[in-house]
């Protein structure tokens, strides 16, 4: 018979409903998903998404490595370049036409400490309140 | 939510409106079904086209589309001519009554039958049941708030349980049903232009100072809102706005008038794309950052009934991926780091990037946010907590405005009906409404990698109302195309009795098929929104 390494109790990444999830784990696969009796929102209850919906973690078209635009083609970067670039560029733009030419797209998908953070970056060192995310859509 | 999921099946009446809950939230859909049919409350349905909840409703009311303030405004009109307000609530707990009386007070059933097309008599007969029933709770999502005067639709139901009473008690309330899974969450925690965490505005000085305080920063917060998601894409076009970094989204797909957005993004001098995939707007961007799915990642989502909860991480990190924490903290470093390699020198290192775990991010939030300032991770395993939580010892807040509302008493909202900002005509005379299914998500990049749900469903339909197909001698299968002022679409017709005579609908979940393509920038003046249940187009057989 076939068990897991692990299940791990968490939060599904679908709607907002909120639904908790067990996700059992064998080498590092989503093996199967079940979810507690006990769940606040949804006490047991997952709809086809929120059973089945996981190969995307798995995907072979995963982003493995950071990218840059080199002579208009995406090109593998290191992270160190990667991220001296954007802070270069975000630190040039900002001085040269304002910190509100920048714009922050945070993620209804990401965490709250994430979306945090992110903003914490606009409006705290770019030093604009240009922030927003998919709310409306 | 005012209220919780737990309590939704001690309504005696349900109103849902809106939302197609068995496809975009199909787990709350089971609770409104339990209200039905094991507690025996009524459910008011209100949405042009029969969907599943129909089957399980009292009445069905389908409005032509847009009309929703007609409808609601004749509802209060017949409750108040009828003597099925809750007078004594409406004394004590709120104000501005009168101002809204005058203005609803040629509100007529008749006159909103007009204007919606549904008979008076089931306008007078679902106000008889949402006004005298002991506890009634309204639902909605995208299809009340998608619209040119969204804003104007949320009050015209707010007005509603205001002269009802529906507060503050168990089965009652105002209840949003949040879209994304932290939609919630992104808004709770200042990812909007005008509030930064817990909805502390901007434009309040003693906020500004207590976040640069905490911050630690040189730079000043501005004291004026930032423009939103919409105005950043015309503001790219206008030349204002040189730099988007955006995290975990794809605006290619999920914003409106789709060519437009393009035409921004192709324009704009640095674009960051943060994500798992290369998506639509990856492929434009300057910079494509490699983040990691919610399965390798620790922190806390917000649901749809203010619940923080926990996300633990099950998965270690993909190949060279990096923490979406990580990437932003690695950034924060950088960009404040006085040796950095720029010659910027107006912001000085003070702020600390360097978070031992994602809980103490939460702790810094949780000190500058009374909502949320009660929580820690400790308290939140294992079952979460509903913010108000504003002390280490407050157990949550599952319904809100029970003894007095947030702003002390609960405002009437007079409000005059307004069109869509594009009404069917000569030249383009189907109305266009998009939505969801039930097996697809958002702009599909994690449901269509996920090979049991693109079995079910795996490509993108044009749902045409049968009737209007025969007399074009359109079968399913076929090909049409769609054609608004915006952009010309093309897909294969799927024929169904569920929806009204000229209506098409169209999902976003498909980018072969994507109906965004089609939508207009009309938004409503207040929220952006934009009005994607209303859009005139044309449809003729390929």
């Amino acid at each position: 018979m076939i068990k897991e390494d692990k299940v791990v109790t968490t939060t599904c990444p679908y709607c907002g409903v909120g639904c908790m999830l067990n996700l059992h784990i064998k080498e590092n696969v989503v093996y199967k998903v079940t979810s507690p009796f006990d769940a606040p929102a949804n006490k047991g209850n997952l709809c086809v998404k929120g059973r089945f919906g996981y190969d995307f973690i798995h995907a072979k078209d995963r982003l493995t490595q950071p990218l840059m635009r080199k002579n208009n083609e995406l090109v593998p970067a290191t992270w160190d370049e990667a991220m001296n670039h954007v802070a270069e560029r975000l630190l040039e733009i900002r001085d040269k036409y304002g910190p509100d030419s920048i714009g922050f797209l945070v993620s209804a998908k990401c965490t709250n400490e994430e979306n945090y953070l992110l903003q914490k970056i606009a409006r705290g060192v770019i030093g604009t309140n240009n922030v927003d995310h998919c709310a409306r859509l | 939510m005012t209220n919780s999921i737990a309590d939704i099946h001690l309504a005696d009446v349900l109103m849902i409106t809106g939302s197609n809950t068995t496809e975009a939230h199909p787990v709350i859909s089971l609770e409104m079904k339990k209200a039905v049919r094991q507690h025996g409350a009524k459910l008011i349905l209100v949405d042009p086209r029969e969907i599943e909840l129909a089957e399980f409703a009292t009445l069905h009311l389908r409005p032509r589309s847009g009309t929703d303030v007609a409808l609601y405004n004749a509802m209060a009109h017949a409750i108040l001519e009828n003597a099925w307000a809750n007078d004594e609530f409406i004394k004590t707990r709120t104000e501005n009554f009168d101002a809204f009386k005058e203005a609803i007070k040629d509100c007529t059933p008749q006159w909103a039958e007009d204007i919606t097309g549904i008979p008076s008599e089931m306008i007078v007969e679902a106000a008889h049941m949402y006004g005298q029933a002991r506890s009634a709770s309204i639902f909605w999502a995208m299809g009340i708030t998608q619209s040119s005067h969204g804003v104007d639709n949320v009050q015209s139901l707010a007005n509603l349980a205001l002269l009802t009473g529906n507060f503050g008690r168990p089965g009652t309330g105002l209840n949003p049903l949040r879209g994304q899974n932290n939609v919630q969450g992104a808004c709770d925690m200042g990812g909007l232009p005008n509030v930064i965490t817990g909805y502390q505005a901007v434009t309040d000085e003693a906020v500004r100072t207590k976040f640069e305080n905490a911050w630690g920063m040189s730079v000043k917060i501005p004291a004026k809102p930032g423009i939103t998601v919409t105005e950043l894409m015309q503001g790219v076009l206008d030349g204002r706005v040189k730099a988007l970094y955006i995290m975990g989204e794809n605006p290619m797909l999920s914003d409106p008038n789709t060519n437009h957005v393009a035409e921004a993004l192709n324009e704009i001098e640095f674009l960051v794309s943060q994500d798992i995939f290369l998506n639509e707007t990856g492929q434009m961007a300057h910079v494509v950052l490699p983040g990691v799915s919610f399965a390798e990642k620790e922190g806390t989502y917000t649901n749809t009934e203010r619940r923080v909860q926990l996300v633990r991480p099950a998965l270690p990190t993909h190949a060279d991926a990096k923490l979406d924490l990580d990437i932003i903290c690695d950034l924060g470093r950088r960009l404040t780091n006085s040796n950095g390699k720029t010659s910027d020198a107006v912001i000085h290192p003070v702020s600390d990037w360097n978070y031992k775990d994602a809980s103490a991010v939460w702790d810094e939030i949780a000190s500058l946010t009374p909502i949320v300032a009660g929580m820690s991770y400790q308290r939140l395993n294992p079952n979460g907590l509903q913010w108000p939580c504003p002390t280490a010892d407050h157990p949550g807040t599952p319904i809100l405005h029970k003894e007095k509302f947030t702003r002390g008493l609960g405002k009437f909202t007079p409000l005059v009906f307004r069109e869509p900002a594009e009404n069917p005509d000569e030249e383009y005379p189907f109305v266009l409404n998009t939505g969801r299914l039930l097996q697809h998500w958002h702009g599909g990049t994690l449901t269509r990698r996920s090979e049991g749900l693109d079995w079910v469903v795996p490509e993108g339909e044009i749902q045409i109302n049968d009737e209007d197909a025969q007399e074009m001698n359109v079968s399913s299968g076929d090909l049409i195309r769609v054609t608004s002022r915006r952009g010309v679409v093309t897909g294969k017709a799927k024929l169904t009795s569920k929806l009204p005579r000229r209506m098409i609908f169209m999902t976003f979940h498909f980018v072969e098929v994507p109906a965004n393509k089609l939508t207009g920038a009309a938004v409503d003046p207040i929220a952006k929104i934009p009005e994607y249940k209303v859009s005139a187009v044309k449809v003729e057989r390929v």
